[in-house]
């Protein structure tokens, strides 16, 4: 079996047996970016020399260090690495190099992690395509007329296609799930203030959270064994114990409550992602799993709510790219030309546009009609979910409405771009942590992704019902066939 | 028409914290540009605030002097607008919920004392500072001011006259001094102001509209500045003309307030909630100790000292410029000193010593108590007052207390009559030629033979009975 297919977790029991090296592994996943990179197009950046250097001097002590030694993992390229470039995939930034290290790439670099590329996204995650990247458009792996999704669309891309091992994403509206399930692969967003964000590039702070992208529900479990616990550096970071969240996997799922929300099941879902979420249901039933109905009578107003919010944060983090300091600088005659010929040159349309937005709802008068008002609905939807999760253990929904859409199909049209986040952006919006996981194809060749979503700081839950239908089914063994032709 | 001003001023005060507000670059002033920065304060992605729990403190201490209610519940905000000065585009500072609200302070006034009401006290960051100077095309920027903590103090629009905003600030300044939250250093602008001017016929109760006076950082400013713009919209109200609400700065050369004529003034903020920071919820036990840390306030303690120890105003401003000093001079009458002569040492070889380390009374290596010792040793004739400056000096070095100094160094001062005659009649043996022209009546000298006993003791002889011997044996 080639390596570059190998999970985390396999990858590190053959590491730590000694039947494979680090040098190898890493080879291996660089050998297989070579001959699909250039039909896919998931990363910003590749290290591969860093990551040849790093692997090659790896002891056998190091190698048990920790649980990611000598594994290739792939960053979201808003993620800051000290001394390696930080785009997000704008041009503003395009030759950014942070003179710090992210949280999260500190904590996997104590466990040995071998990075080996920053991936590609929608300009400072504002998509759900990948289409917004200033750098290039990431294919999916399963039909390269598609989009991966986004804004991880890099990192879940590069997981699909074997380019790396495991990866990290972010998710603000769906960024990490809907891309995993666009590529069939396992993505999971925590609950917020369960992963550290210092160091990720904000879009929208109150709901930005950093999470894994693997090839399956194990991986990802180990992943945020890694990353997740309180950050002194982040006051948004929750102090709280974190647990082994590998030790819930495996657990029966009988007489666990799995709450159907009916408004989630929306008109005009395909019908092939229906079907597939159906099954999924029916599976888990029959794993002894009890299905409930509920209702999320506000959710309806989720995604107005958000790009309200969110637009309304990123406007103001954003303000700091302004050819002062760092990044892009495009000179004017006088202070105003220099800030607007910037800001002109460096941000791509859509950010412009969230933006505009964004300092519009902000704006003296607007405020209460819009900033304010969507921050009561949000509390509203948060309550929703509380009151839903008092009676079921978890909430089972389909992750996006339909599968993976066409390269140029919806960015004629912001809205409908918008709406392909409408099952995934409450969570944000509530904080709540929840999974995408494989659970069917369409007709097309097409991955269709379940989303699992839990009680807050109850990530326990979704991993363990997540693993015992992932283990009861074969969807996640199902790989893209890269063709050499398409490649 | 008669007008009456309406003043309305904001004070920043920059709290003395050692490090910034949200990270822990160092807030030492006056070094090498862009020397005190890091990736959060200069605004890099992806770096996040976490605020300097000292810098609450600091302004909930102010709170409390002036009267202040103390949020137990508050929030930063972000105040958006674009500036080179300002790294993140934004300055987190705080819009609902400031820590401290309400609150007064009574400034002396031509109309007796007059009672200026407080509307809130709020934590923020400082900004950079733009350099003009050393390039004709280029300005720079100096960020090491940035993310400095700040507070800002704002008053409702109750002064009325341009000596009330001068005694107004003086007092911040005075009691912010003295709690030890500011250095008060108005030229190194760790306190600036603002005003708020508005003129309006007497008698009228809506208000003018006003003109913000924007960073003047001298009180010789803030009174001209302040007049002057009375003068001046007066002046243009009765010409027929309109005041415009806009932003002036103070040009100090020409004496004049100017407009700033930029798009300044019509800023809109958009001010939300920052959602890199929790909400601050204060303990009430927490405020409650700081609240009886608060003590008596300078001026308070001031009125005691005259009523007390009648105590000239000048010891008691001396004493009350710092409430370490005044602490210092109240443990030391405690343990028994008196008043006046303890205000005498610490103004005398107390600040001289101070200086000399320069020390700052806080860490005062003489425990006050010690002082108290020392008097007693004078007051029972163990040591000469002579010698008691000695001892000072040396309790000051060593922390020792008073007997353990005069033990050590054999500074008894000498009483003993036997003793004392030997030595004095050896001197008079040593000088038959003094000896006749004292008797001739040069009775200056006296002070030689007393001088020439004191050389031979070290000082150590009490010249109460030296002086006695010597009219004996003359």
């Amino acid at each position: 079996m080639e390596l570059y297919k190998l999970g985390l977790s396999e990858a590190k029991k053959a590491l730590d047996k000694g039947e494979i090296t680090p040098l190898e592994l890493t080879d291996a996943v660089l050998g297989r970016i070579e001959s699909v990179e250039g039909a896919i197009g998931a990363y910003i950046t590749i290290t591969g020399e860093q990551a040849r250097a790093r692997a090659g001097k790896m002891s056998p002590e190091d190698i048990k260090k920790g649980p990611l030694s000598g594994v290739p993992i792939a960053i979201k390229d808003n993620i800051c690495t000290a001394g390696i470039k930080t785009t997000c995939a704008s041009a503003i930034l395009k030759d950014f190099v942070p003179p710090y290290e992210s949280t999260v790439t500190r904590k996997l670099d104590e466990q040995g992690y071998i990075l080996i590329g920053k991936t590609n996204l929608d300009e400072f995650a504002m998509g759900s395509s990948t289409e917004n990247s200033s750098v290039r458009q990431t294919m999916n792996p399963w039909d390269f007329q598609r989009v991966p999704g986004g804004s991880s669309g890099g990192s879940a891309a590069a997981v699909a296609a074997d380019e790396c091992i495991a990866a990290l994403g972010s998710d603000t509206g769906g960024s990490i799930r809907q891309p995993a399930a666009f590529c069939g692969v396992v993505g999971f967003k925590p609950t917020y203030g369960r992963v550290s964000r210092y160091g990720l590039v904000a879009f929208a702070s109150s709901l930005d959270q950093i999470g894994p992208i693997t090839k399956n529900v194990r991986d990802s479990a180990i992943l945020m064994n890694c990353i997740a616990g309180h950050d002194p550096a982040d006051s948004t970071s929750a102090r709280m114990d974190v647990p082994d969240f590998t030790s819930s996997l495996g657990a029966e799922i009988k007489g666990m409550k799995v709450g159907i929300p009916k408004e989630f099941f929306v008109d005009g879902m395909d019908s092939a992602v229906r079907e597939a979420v159906e099954a999924a249901i029916n599976q888990m039933e029959s794993l002894g799993a009890e299905p409930v109905e509920i209702s999320l009578p506000h959710s309806q107003y989720a995604v107005a709510a958000y790009y309200i919010l969110a637009t309304s944060e990123a406007s103001s983090n954003l303000a700091r790219y302004d050819g002062v300091r760092y990044g892009l600088r495009v000179e004017g005659d006088d202070l105003v030309e220099m800030y607007q010929k910037t800001r002109k040159v460096g941000f791509g349309s859509e950010v412009k546009r969230r933006i505009i937005l964004g300092t519009y709802a902000l704006s003296s008068g607007y405020y209460d009609a819009y900033y304010k008002k969507a921050q009561q609905v949000r509390t509203l939807i948060r309550q929703d979910f509380e009151e839903a999760l008092k009676k079921v253990d978890v909430i089972v929904t389909p992750t996006t409405p339909a599968p993976a859409f066409r390269v140029g199909e919806k960015t004629e049209d912001p809205l409908q771009m918008y709406l392909t986040d409408i099952l995934t952006i409450s969570l944000n919006l509530a904080g709540l942590p929840g999974i995408s996981i494989p659970c069917g194809l369409t007709p097309e060749g097409l991955p269709v992704g379940l989303q699992i979503i839990g009680r807050s700081f109850d990530e326990e839950s979704v991993f363990k019902a997540a693993y015992a239908y992932e283990q009861s089914t074969e969807w996640h063994m199902k790989r893209p066939l890269i063709k050499a032709a398409q490649v | 028409m008669k007008y009456e001003a309406v003043i309305g001023l904001e004070v920043h005060a920059q709290l003395l914290t050692e490090t910034k507000i949200f990270c822990g670059c160092s807030t030492k002033f006056g070094s090498e540009p862009n020397t005190q920065t890091c990736p959060i304060c200069i605004g890099m992605p992806g770096v996040l605030p976490v605020l300097n729990r000292k810098a609450v403190e600091y302004i909930v201490r102010t709170g409390l002097a002036l009267g202040c209610d103390i949020s137990s519940h508050s929030r930063f905000a972000r105040k958006n607008y674009f500036y080179p000065d300002l790294p993140k585009g934004y300055q987190i500072s705080q819009f609902e919920l400031p820590l401290c609200e309400n609150g007064y302070l009574d400034v002396s006034s031509d109309e007796g004392t007059r009672r200026i009401n407080l509307t809130r006290i709020h934590l923020e960051e400082d900004a950079g500072k733009n350099i003009h100077e050393g390039s004709v095309n280029n300005s720079f920027v100096d960020l090491n001011r940035a993310g400095v903590s700040l507070m800002e103090i704002v008053s409702e629009p109750d002064i009325r006259r341009p000596h009330e905003a001068v005694e107004f600030v003086k007092k911040i300044r005075e009691i912010v001094r003295y709690i030890g939250v500011c250095d008060g250093n108005m030229e190194q602008g760790s306190l600036r102001c603002d005003a708020n001017v508005s003129v309006r016929p007497e008698g009228q109760s809506e208000y003018g509209v006003k003109a913000e006076i924007k960073n003047m950082n001298s009180f010789k400013f803030i009174e001209s500045a302040v007049e002057y713009e009375i003068y001046r919209q007066i002046k243009t109200l009765k010409e027929g003309g309109k005041i415009i609400q806009e932003t002036r700065l103070w040009n100090t050369e020409r004496g004049i307030t100017e407009s700033m004529r930029s798009k300044e003034g019509s800023h809109d903020y958009r001010y939300f909630p920052d959602p890199d920071l929790m909400p601050v919820n204060l303990d009430s036990g927490w405020i409650d100790k700081l609240r009886n840390e608060t003590g008596e306030l300078p001026e308070v303690r001031r009125n005691r000292y005259a009523a007390d120890y009648a105590m000239s105003e000048e010891d008691a401003f001396l004493l009350t410029a710092d409430r370490h000093t005044s602490e210092w001079f109240e443990k030391a009458v405690l343990a028994g000193c008196d008043p006046k002569v303890t205000v005498n040492w610490i103004k005398g070889d107390l600040m001289r010593l101070l200086n000399e380390d320069g020390r700052q009374i806080s860490d005062c290596p003489l425990n006050p108590v010690h002082l108290a010792g020392m008097l007693d040793l004078v007051k029972k004739g163990t040591i000469s007052g002579k010698i008691a400056k000695t001892v000072f000096e040396e309790m000051y070095r060593t922390g020792n207390d008073a007997e353990t100094v005069v033990r050590e160094k054999g500074l008894v001062q000498m009483s003993d009559e036997s003793g004392l005659e030997t030595i004095i009649d050896e001197i008079l043996a040593n000088s038959p030629g003094e000896i006749e022209r004292f008797r001739a009546g040069d009775q200056k000298l006296m002070g030689f033979f007393v001088g020439q006993v004191m050389k031979n003791t070290g000082g150590k002889a009490n010249p109460k009975i030296v002086n006695e011997l010597l009219r004996k044996k003359l």
